[in-house]
Formats: C-alpha cells, sequence, structure tokens
C-alpha cells in the first residue's frame, strides 16, 4: 500500500488532439513545483495522473500540487494491488481516518473500472466493498442519492482508494500558450493580474521598477517575496529589475509636474516592450482596473496605451478592488503587499496628477527628453534575478 | 570602506566575546540547573559573569539579573513595581521621549485605567523639571524617566529627579531605562539611588538576545513569567549561558578599557560635528555639543532633505547611518522623540541619526564626511525644482 496523490484535469481533458501535450507539460510542472520535497515520482497511469507520497510529505505536496494550473483537483489517497482483500481492507481504514475528525452518518462507495478485465464489474466492486465496511463499523449507512461521503475505487493497473476531493485552480497548464511579461510592482493587483494570465497556460516574466536609492531596497525584497509566491502558480519566473531614477530626474527637471505620474508610466510601458521584445515576450501584462487610480482613468489608460505596439492584457480591468483582494487572499500575495514599502518613491508624486491627459500635451512634454537613449540606459543597467519554486 | 555609524541601533560583537560564547555552545553546554559536574560548571561562570557586571555597576551581585534584554528589563521594571504598589495608588509619571519598550507598556496601563503623565520636553531635549514637579501626587507610584535618549544622545538630569521625588513623596519608585547609557557616560547607581536599572548587552559590543537588570534590594517585585524559577525566581526560564558569558567579557573589557574607548570616542565625534558644520549648510544639530550629550549619538536634521533618501544614499557608499521618520506619503511617521522637542517638520523629515563605537577610525569619519557633503548636494539638487 502507497500514499499518493490523485491528480484531476480539467479543461487539459477537452484538448483532444493535444491532449498528450498538455498532459506532458502539466507532468512536468507539476515536478517542478515538487521539486524540493523530495522530488517525488510523477506519473500518469490510463489516462489519470499520481503523485507519490508518504505521510511525512503528504500535507506539503498537497498543498503544491493543488496550485498547479490545469488542476481541478486533486485527492490524497492509497494506492493498493488489485485485489479485493486489499481494496476493502484499504477502503475500511480511509473512512475509519475520516471519522476521527469529522462526524458521518452515511457514505457511498463509487467504483470506476478503467480496467475492463477486472474480475468484477463496478457496481459489484462497490457492493463488495460497501458490505465490508459495513460489516466492520458501527453507526454506519449507506445511502446512495445523498452521502455524508464518497468512497472512490479506481481500478487501473492497481486500485486507487481515495475520498477527499481538494479544489486546485484550473485553467491551462503553464507554457502551453506562449509568455508574457508582467509589470509587477508591490502592489496588490500586480500579482493577482500575473496569476490570472498565467493561469490561461502563459508563462510568466515580470519587470520590477525602482528609484534606488530613493527608494529602499527592501521594496525589492518584497516583489521577489511576491514573484516568489507567484511562482508557486507559474513556475520559475524571471524578474528584470528597472532603476528609472534617471528617467524620473529627467521628467521632474523637464515637464509639467502634474504629467510625472502618466509619463513615467508611459516609460515603464516602452521599457516592457523593449524587454519583450528582446526576449521573444508576445505580451505585456498589467494590473490596471478602470477608474482605480488617477493613471488609470479612460484617458489615462490611452495615453499609457499608446506608448507601445504589443498586446497589453489588463485582465483586472472589470473588477472592484474587493473583488481583486479576495483573489490577493486566495493566492496568499495579499499579506506581502500590503507591507509598507513602496517602489517608486514619493518625493517625485505630484499633488494632483492629471486625470484626463491629452496624448499631444504629454507627446509634447516628452519632445524635451531624449526618450530613446533614457530607455535604453534604463535596460542596459537593469538587474535580471530568477525566482525559482 | 564600510563605515557603521549605527551603534545605537547595535554594535559589532567583540572577537574575544564570540570566543568565549563559543566555548559555552561547544564545550561547557551543560544546563546550570542539572546537578551534575557540567551543570555546576555552567553556575559557575554565571556567577563570575554575574559578579563582573554588579562590580562594574558598583552594586550587590544579588541585585543583578539577566534578562532577554532591554525591553524586557524595562517591562519588568514596569510591570514589577505597577503590580506591587497598585494598591497606593494608580497613577505614574514617565516622559514623551522614552523607548518603545517603555512608552507601550504605559499604554497598556492607560488603557486598564492607569493615570499616565508624559511629561513634556524643552527645546534641548531634557525633560521638563518644572513640569514634574507640579505633576507629583499622593497616589503617584512610578517615575520611569530614560538616562540617555537613543534619538538625541541627550542625558537626562536623574539625580534631579530623584531629589524632586525626595522632597515630594520618597515613596515613589524611580525606574531608570539605562540601555542607552550604560558604558556610554559615567553614572553611580548607589549615588543615583534609584530603584531599577535596565541594561542590554548588544549595545556594548556583546551578543543580541541577552540583557540585564539592576534592582535595589528589598523591593522584591514579582515576576512577569513564571516557570523554573531560575534568577532567584525572578526570570523563569534555562539561562542563556552563551549571551550571560558573552555580555559579561563585554563588561569585562569595559572594567579595563572602558573610559579610554570613551574618550577616543568622544574626540571622533567632536572631530565629526566640526567638519559637518564646516563642510554642509542648512543643517541643525539636535543635541548638546557639550558633555550634556553621550559622547556616541550625534542628531542631525539637513534641510530639504528626506533622511531616508539620504540613507540610502550612504549605504550605497557603504555608510550605514539611521532615521527616525519613514518616507511614506500616507502618514508622516515621524519621529516622537524630535516632535516632542517641537522641531518643524522639515527638520523632522531630514535628521538623521549617526552614532559611534571605538570600532570607528578618523579616516571612517573623513571619508563619511566626504560622501556626505556630496550626496546633501546632490539629494538637494534633485530635490530642487
Amino acid at each position: 500500500m502507497d500514499r499518493v496523490i490523485s491528480v484531476s484535469v480539467g479543461e487539459v481533458a477537452l484538448k483532444k488532439g493535444n491532449r498528450n501535450f498538455f498532459e506532458k507539460k502539466l507532468l512536468n510542472q507539476i515536478k517542478v513545483a515538487t521539486k524540493d520535497l523530495g522530488r517525488p515520482n510523477v506519473y500518469r497511469e490510463r489516462g489519470k495522473m499520481y503523485v507519490k507520497a508518504n505521510e511525512d510529505n503528504l500535507e506539503a505536496l498537497i498543498k503544491r500540487v493543488r496550485k498547479v494550473f490545469g488542476i481541478v483537483h486533486v485527492s490524497p489517497g492509497y494506492k493498493v494491488n488489485k485485489e479485493m482483500k486489499s481494496i476493502e481492507k484499504v477502503s475500511l481504514k480511509e473512512i475509519e481516518e475520516i471519522r476521527k475528525t469529522k462526524e458521518i452518518g452515511t457514505f457511498k462507495v463509487q467504483c470506476k473500472r478503467a480496467d475492463k478485465k477486472f474480475p468484477l464489474n463496478s457496481m459489484e466492486v462497490a457492493r463488495r466493498v460497501g458490505g465490508y465496511i459495513l460489516a466492520n463499523t458501527e453507526g454506519l449507512n449507506v445511502d446512495v442519492h445523498n452521502p455524508d461521503i464518497y468512497i472512490y475505487v479506481d481500478i487501473r493497473d492497481s486500485a486507487y482508494i481515495f475520498s477527499k476531493k481538494i479544489k486546485g485552480y484550473g485553467g491551462l497548464p503553464l507554457g502551453t500558450n506562449g509568455r508574457g511579461l508582467l509589470l509587477l510592482s508591490g502592489g496588490i493587483d500586480s500579482p493577482v493580474a500575473g496569476f490570472m494570465i498565467g493561469k490561461r497556460g502563459v508563462s510568466i516574466e515580470a519587470v520590477h521598477y525602482h528609484s534606488y536609492p530613493f527608494t529602499s531596497e527592501r521594496a525589492e525584497e518584497k516583489v521577489k517575496d511576491l514573484a516568489k509566491i507567484l511562482s508557486r502558480y507559474c513556475g520559475q519566473i524571471k524578474l528584470y529589475s528597472v532603476n528609472i531614477l534617471n528617467i524620473q530626474k529627467e521628467i521632474n527637471k523637464n515637464c509639467p509636474s502634474e504629467e510625472m505620474t502618466i509619463i513615467s508610466r508611459r516609460f515603464m510601458m516602452r521599457i516592457a516592450e523593449k524587454i519583450a521584445r528582446n526576449n521573444e515576450i508576445d505580451c505585456l501584462i498589467t494590473g490596471e482596473s478602470l477608474g482605480q487610480v488617477a493613471s488609470q482613468t479612460m484617458k489615462g489608460l490611452n495615453v499609457t496605451n499608446s506608448s507601445v505596439d504589443i498586446p497589453v492584457f489588463r485582465p483586472l480591468i472589470g473588477l472592484d478592488k474587493t473583488e481583486i483582494t479576495e483573489i490577493a487572499q486566495d493566492i496568499e500575495t495579499f499579506e506581502t503587499s500590503i507591507l509598507p514599502f513602496e517602489d517608486c518613491c514619493t518625493v517625485f508624486l505630484p499633488k494632483h496628477p492629471v486625470t484626463r491627459p491629452k496624448l499631444d500635451n504629454i507627446e509634447k512634454s516628452e519632445g524635451s527628453l531624449d526618450v530613446d537613449e533614457l530607455i535604453d540606459n534604463a535596460v542596459e543597467n537593469m538587474r535580471i534575478i530568477d525566482i525559482n519554486i | 570602506m564600510l563605515v557603521y555609524l549605527d551603534n545605537s541601533a547595535t554594535t559589532r560583537a567583540r572577537d574575544k566575546v564570540i570566543d568565549e560564547m563559543n566555548i559555552m555552545l561547544k564545550r561547557d553546554y551543560g544546563n546550570p540547573s542539572s546537578l551534575h559536574r557540567m551543570g555546576l560548571n555552567v553556575e559557575k561562570r554565571i556567577k563570575e559573569a554575574r559578579n563582573i557586571i554588579s562590580d562594574y555597576l558598583n552594586v550587590k551581585k544579588e541585585e543583578i539579573f539577566f534578562t532577554s534584554g532591554g525591553t524586557e528589563s524595562n517591562n519588568l521594571a514596569i510591570q514589577g513595581i505597577i503590580n506591587k504598589y497598585n494598591k497606593k495608588g494608580k497613577h505614574v509619571i514617565t516622559s514623551k521621549i522614552e523607548h518603545s519598550s517603555v512608552l507601550n507598556v504605559f499604554s497598556k496601563y492607560e488603557k486598564m485605567g492607569y493615570d499616565v503623565t508624559y511629561l513634556d520636553i524643552n527645546n534641548d531635549g531634557t525633560i521638563n523639571l518644572e513640569q514634574f514637579k507640579k505633576e507629583i501626587r499622593e497616589d503617584t507610584i512610578l517615575v520611569s524617566i530614560m538616562m540617555v535618549n537613543n534619538e538625541t544622545g541627550t542625558i537626562q538630569p536623574i539625580e534631579e529627579v530623584k531629589k524632586i521625588i525626595k522632597g515630594k513623596n520618597p515613596e515613589i519608585k524611580l525606574h531608570v531605562d539605562g540601555v542607552q547609557a550604560f558604558s556610554k557616560i559615567e553614572f553611580n547607581i548607589n549615588k543615583l539611588d534609584v530603584d531599577t536599572f535596565s541594561f542590554s548587552s548588544h549595545k556594548i559590543h556583546g551578543p543580541k538576545g541577552i540583557g540585564g537588570i539592576y534592582i535595589k534590594k528589598d523591593l522584591n517585585i514579582n515576576p512577569i513569567f513564571y516557570g523554573g524559577n531560575q534568577e532567584m525566581g525572578l526570570r523563569s526560564g534555562t539561562e542563556n549561558t552563551p549571551g550571560i558569558i558573552g555580555l559579561g567579557k563585554a563588561v569585562d573589557i569595559l572594567r579595563k578599557s572602558g573610559r579610554k574607548e570613551r574618550e577616543e570616542i568622544k574626540k571622533l565625534k567632536n572631530y565629526f560635528l566640526t567638519k559637518v558644520e564646516e563642510n554642509i549648510d542648512d543643517i541643525r544639530i539636535n543635541s548638546f555639543k557639550d558633555d550634556r550629550c553621550s559622547s556616541h549619538i550625534a542628531n542631525i536634521s539637513f534641510l530639504n532633505i528626506k533622511g531616508e533618501v539620504l540613507l540610502h544614499f550612504l549605504e550605497d557608499d557603504d555608510i550605514y547611518v539611521s532615521t527616525g521618520s519613514a518616507c511614506s506619503s500616507k502618514e508622516k511617521t515621524g519621529s516622537h522623540v524630535l516632535k516632542a522637542m517641537k522641531l518643524s517638520d522639515e527638520e523632522i523629515e531630514g535628521a538623521i541619526r549617526f552614532s559611534f563605537s571605538f570600532y570607528n577610525t578618523k579616516e571612517q569619519i573623513d571619508y563619511a564626511i566626504e560622501r556626505l557633503k556630496e550626496r546633501v548636494e546632490e539629494i538637494r539638487d534633485i530635490m530642487m525644482r
């Protein structure tokens, strides 16, 4: 008898022709996500995926595996020989384990046979296992319509027995849908944006802007921490850390102060575009949400958007702050996001930023700056940090 | 060149201290409460450390107790005294510029219904003694004042405080937070006649996580937590033996060369102040320049500068200093000490604390001044529009 985690896939199974490709990607992602937990064996058996576990690492593995995109739910369970005696015994063991922590009165055994050569059919297996449990417990009844719990018996090359189903995030396996560059600040929104696009199978890289020494190194540490949390879902993340102090100084010197934010924003987009082009990345991802701050008004977004010529995905565009916060809490980036280190120093922030910028005016202001050289310098001096799961 | 000028935050442990601690971890790791010889050997070493400290402070060895550091010592003194004497009254007096390990204890008692007086601060950074005289009441049970302020280095008039207590209500207990004073200035606990005095090890080149408290004999305060009755029942918990021996060693060295080192530090600080005044305009020195300020702290406001920005520029030059305020747009979290001294917002924003130790050299100061001058000009240039 082995401890295993059974993995149920969602949309992956629907991609008929590509199923093999998707499953291989997923298998690989699970391996990456569990590498530092003793490199457990991850394998496919007759169209289902399993992770071999032991009692020590089971909880930790479940926590990791359920975060891999493409997985609908994971189930801790047991792998046993395909003999009724073993199946019955372990099923009883599983139900007794559950009764230690949860009060239950009724159950139902549900059997699936991928191995059609198994001597008993599904109904017969379920009846035999159910009967065995009834004979060896007290206070339990079978309820086939509305049971308190299910005992699942899967008959494949071995037999698998499990009961609990722990929800995953669904989506598509990473790397099945191209690559995107996330503009990652220290805030609540951008990690959520990265999570949402990553969930659609996009490999995520990230760019972070700071104004050191006008800002603290702790701000960068915070972004690294956020990228690390994100990497649990999105795999290894390459983080480009760009110092834009010189750019801000130039804007501060040469442009109207109320345009500081929007022009900085345009520079960030342009730098991101350049990094994307240099690294064969196909889109930018931002955490912008319509109307949330001055630079995210419709006019503001238009002016920001027109600085680049690459698709920009804004998965949070229609979400309220409370909805974004809920996701941030669920994916565990929230607590880190609210730490008080600011990434772009407030000394440059205007008291009254323009909320309805006009592209003409902004472009005129930028006319006094050597935009290309400023961008080239910033990109040349950026640091690249590998964030591993 | 690494220039560490944040010695009020913490100090580098001396090599000899580390060597002693190594022995305690590797060889003499026994528990002093164990009945066997290994335990006894460690017990003897603790006795030795206690003797060194009581000798240095010129008090009895039964009056010294080891704790986890300054915060615990302040908590133990304040909570211990209040809990013992609260039948006599519920009024306590402290100042607006105490360390958070004092202020936050009092704010807890305030919520519990105690009457807490926070003394105002004169512009020079000392507590207002006139106000103090007026605030003392029949039901006052405790006065808690720090000996040296951690942000400005200003020395508080503990002697006068005690005199006033004696004249008005001699029953009142006096706790002195001595964390920044211990080894940094000259004082005599006996002569000052304080009831409790807290000190910390990592501010005097000893290890972190250890400190102590002087408690006047017969004061008999109650512990704040309970267990195996170590430290004569006052502070339960297996002794931090590497810490205690490390602290003992640090004080042992002070017994031999503390005064000489202090003179060196004083010279360095005065040199630093002179150079800063010569080289940089628009500054304000936020403490006395003479012996009314501890020789290890200099607090200076650089106008038209955000302290935190200057701090990060200096760290790029491998120079490490400290600021009381954070660069945050959302809330002005300026130093409560400088606020109490009624400095302007701008002066508070631009305040930097430089704190020295005998590890600093004249070369380091020269380098720091050169960088400081350049960085201040650079930032002022950026901030001007």
